[in-house]
């Protein structure tokens, strides 16, 4: 299987038109075996129409997915042999939890027993001997591992996650992250997954691959998006970002024409001295650290991630820079 | 969700079934204007003024139904989904019993109930030693008895509806903005409740419209428009019979123009998300007896002509002839019933030709369902137009509609002789059969996850398997609610046999008919003993979840 040596899956042009305005692509990327790649954007960005042409629920008007150098474009999802979990999960509710996973391999004889194959997915999720329960009795996270063990019950090549953690509780998803990212780990599939949350794309995605108005701006490890985003929009999509233009941007070392960005982290507060200058509006605290908003005398507004007790509410205060980026401006 | 290849394939499927429903629905109401708009038969028309009577008391007696359903149904709603009483859950489901008797049998019911020779004049005759009977059930004002006693159904549950999807914090605030109890009806809640209000009217409008039982049987020398299309089509006017159609399916038209205007935008109601008002308990003694009291006697007049239904139909022939209650009682009417083929023929047609235009309405409604609702055929305002047209036409039209079509043979013209034969009175239940269950799966289709069938797809199944395991079994409440209804009118019908039976597919309702012109009371009661036993059995199994 695969013995080319070449990507595992690859999206090549893929490109989709809903309306004159709204196109989707061309998108290429490529995916190792085992990877696990991270779609974000905000909403509209074209991400789930990507992954649900992977999956095979959508068409594209041009452009090919292949996997392991075959080309399944024409191939119908029932055939392509993607797992999907769903946003909502999707979860069949007039079926119990084991008819629910046993749904994919009805219609495959030989091997082992159907029975014994949706015991090991359901093992493999932490939910052994749930079989009998009914879909409607379980938590949102025990759901959502329904939702997967059924979607891997079949063996999929690649696994396709919309959203996964998005209906779960805030304080459940941190958790769940984790345990899913081992679980996908330890199976060793090849999975992409749509998320719009930047947290949930670093602590789940070997790789991430932004997008932003059907358009791929970026694509890699999440190092290398928060240090060296290749536009704008990635820099402050992807973590919190300071952008400055004119006269504040120039006295942080922009150019003309230039966009400044630094990251909250990257700014240092001292009394007087280098710098901008400006007067601390407003102080928050999270702990370990304190973001200040200092209104500078050209009129931004800042944030400077310091130690706690580096200044105080109204403040004189002098803002350096200890990295920044720049990018021409696009106007904005 | 579907796109470039599988659009196109959609797009064919939807001009078939476009092309088909159309054949079925709008073909044969466009024949029969084309054949039926000549002069000769419009002058007919235009100067007999008893077409115009005809025309005119059709509108009236709707118009009257209307407010006399409103007037009984709508107060019932207030009082039980908002107030709680002893005996409000049994009685609250006993008030939609009028819906299992078929229109006429509820007709024959009254005859028997309320009839020159029923029980109430019976009753007092005996009483008070009349020697004659007290009235004569016939004319307007026995046609708006049935109605209002069958139709009052409409707004009872349409007006509980609206109310139970009603927040309560929008009354609560009317309150607390100083509005009394009263202005708070008229000002909030009312409005609020239009929508349904008028859908109930539409209803009950439409209904009473095309009814044709209680004009047949009680109307005397009063025509409706429905009995003078039928009379003209026994004296062979048939080309007479085609204007009044015609004249009749405006009416309708129009009716439906108006009230649509009244409806009004549907999403007053669905506003909010809160809770609907408590129920609140009647606190004074005296007016929860009353109100008690009241509900019972009410839950009695209701299922009075049910039980006198049951007590015909246990009336030997010829037993019974001036006591106050039949001296003899017995089964001999059911033994006569199953025993005799000549009778259980109709059963058995009635219920094959209900089966049969049930199923294909279903499966057409599916077909529907599927392009409209999954595929979005760039059709689906047409297909759902269509499938909703032959609700806005009363039955009579459709039956002469019917009739007209397929009363030549033109096979390029897409036309066959089926009057007379088998065929057409199952392929007319079929066709009214279309907006009951075309509704009701079109929305079980909205409701059902899309993703649900996807997940199926990328778990290797196929189209198939998809639909058999996932969808249809998602899809059964609505399934089992449309074709339950579409069921019982089909086997409940009489205005549409009476047009087009044939002696060979007689149903049951041309069987009562026949046994009430030989005066067996009894065989026809058990007929209609029976009749409403299977609609409530069949209703009873749709509404189950």
């Amino acid at each position: 299987m695969g013995a080319e040596g070449g990507p595992f899956l690859v999206l090549d042009e893929l490109q989709v038109r809903f309306s004159d305005t709204v196109t989707i692509g061309p998108v290429s990327l490529t995916i190792e075996r085992g990877e696990i790649l991270a779609l974000l954007g905000p909403s509209g960005s074209g991400k789930t129409t990507l992954l649900r042409m992977l999956a095979g629920f959508e068409r594209p008007d041009r452009g090919h997915v292949r996997v392991e150098g075959e080309d399944v474009t024409p191939v119908p999802p029932a055939r392509r042999r993607v797992g999907m979990v769903f946003q909502h999960y999707a979860l069949f509710p007039h079926l119990d939890v084991g008819e629910n996973v046993a749904f994919g391999l009805e219609g495959r004889e030989g091997g082992k027993g159907k029975g014994e194959a949706v015991a090991e997915s359901l093992a493999l999720v932490d939910l052994a001997g749930f079989e009998r329960r009914k879909v409607q009795e379980l938590s949102g996270g025990q759901q959502q591992r329904v939702a997967l063990a059924r979607a891997l019950a079949p063996a999929p090549r690649v696994l396709a996650l919309d959203e996964p953690l998005s209906n779960l509780d805030p304080s459940l998803r941190e958790r769940t992250r984790r345990e899913l990212r081992q679980l996908i780990k330890r199976i060793g599939i090849t999975a992409v997954f749509v998320t719009h949350e930047q947290e949930e794309a670093f602590d789940l995605g070997d790789r991430v691959a932004v997008l932003n108005a059907g358009r791929l701006n970026q694509i890699g490890t999440p190092e290398e998006l928060y240090e060296r985003p290749a536009n704008l929009f990635v820099g402050t999509f992807v973590g919190r970002a300071n952008v400055l233009r004119g006269a504040a941007a120039r006295a942080l070392g922009a150019a003309d024409g230039q966009v400044l960005l630094v990251r909250p982290e990257q700014l240092r507060l001292g009394a007087g001295g280098a710098g901008l200058s400006g007067v601390v509006a407003e102080r928050r605290y999270t702990g370990a650290a304190a973001f200040f908003q200092v209104t500078l005398e050209t009129g931004e507004r800042v944030e400077v991630q310091a130690a706690p007790e580096a200044a105080r509410v109204g403040e004189q205060v002098s803002v350096a820079a200890t990295r920044t980026m720049c990018f021409a401006d696009q106007g904005g | 969700m579907t796109r470039g290849g599988g659009r196109g394939r959609a797009g064919g499927w939807g001009v078939v079934l476009t092309l088909l429903l159309a054949w079925l629905v709008l073909y044969p109401i466009v024949l029969l204007v084309v054949d039926g708009m000549h002069g000769d038969a419009l002058r007919t028309f235009a100067a007999r003024s008893g077409e115009w009577h005809a025309l005119w008391a059709s509108v009236w007696i709707s118009l009257a139904s209307v407010v006399l359903a409103a007037v009984i149904g709508v107060p019932l709603a207030f009082l039980f989904e908002w107030f709680e009483f002893p005996g409000r859950k049994v009685l609250g489901s006993l008030i939609a019993l009028p819906a299992v008797l078929p229109p006429f049998v509820g007709v024959i019911a009254f005859l028997f109930l309320y009839g020159e020779s029923g029980f109430a004049a019976r009753f007092l005759q005996y009483l008070f030693r009349f020697q004659q009977a007290p009235w004569h059930l016939q004319g307007p004002g026995a046609i708006l008895l049935v109605h209002a006693y069958s139709m009052y159904v409409y707004f009872y549950l349409f007006t509980r509806a609206g109310l139970a999807r009603l927040d309560a914090a929008t009354l609560e605030a009317a309150q607390a903005l100083g509005a009394s109890r009263w202005r708070t009806l008229t000002r909030v809640t009312l409005p609020l409740v239009r929508p349904s209000l008028a859908g109930a009217a539409l209803l009950t409008f439409m209904t009473s419209l095309g009814s044709f039982s209680a004009p047949y049987v009680f109307g005397g020398g009063f025509r409706v428009m429905t009995t003078q299309i039928f009379a003209s089509k026994q004296n062979g006017e048939m080309s007479v019979a085609m204007v009044e159609t015609v004249a009749l399916a405006l009416v309708a038209l129009a009716g439906l123009a108006l009230l649509r205007r009244t409806e009004g935008d549907a999403i007053l109601a669905g506003l909010g998300k809160g809770t609907a008002p408590r129920r609140r308990a009647l606190r004074s003694p005296l007016v929860r007896l009353t109100t008690t009291l009241a509900g019972w006697g009410f839950a009695v007049l209701l299922l009075l002509p049910h039980a006198t239904l049951i007590l015909v139909s246990l009336v030997p022939y010829a037993t019974w002839t001036t006591e106050t209650l039949p001296p003899v009682l017995g089964l001999v009417n059911y033994g006569r019933l199953f025993a005799e083929p000549e009778r259980l023929e109709p059963l058995v047609n009635s219920l094959w030709m209900a089966a049969a235009s049930t199923a294909a309405a279903v499966a057409l409604s599916l077909a529907a369902g599927w392009l409209v609702v999954r595929r979005r055929t760039a059709l689906r305002r047409v297909i759902e137009g269509l499938l909703a047209l032959p609700w806005a036409l009363p039955g009579t039209v459709f039956a002469v509609a019917l009739a007209t079509a397929f009363s030549v043979s033109a096979p390029l013209q897409l036309r066959w002789v089926l009057v007379g034969t088998v065929m057409i009175l199952p392929l007319a239940y079929f066709v009214r059969n279309l907006p009951v269950t075309g509704r009701a799966i079109l929305a079980g289709y909205r409701q059902l996850d899309p993703a649900l069938e996807e997940a199926a797809a990328s778990l290797g199944a196929g189209p198939w398997r998809t639909l058999r395991r996932v969808t249809l079994p998602q899809l059964k409440p609505a399934l089992a609610a449309g074709a339950s209804l579409a069921f019982v009118g089909a086997l409940g019908d009489f205005v549409t046999s009476i047009l087009l039976y044939t002696y060979r597919n007689r149903p049951i309702s041309m069987e009562i008919n026949a046994a009430l012109r030989v005066n067996e009371m009894g065989v026809a009661a058990a007929f209609g003993v029976v009749l409403m036993v299977v609609s409530a059995v069949v209703l009873g199994i749709g509404a189950r979840r």
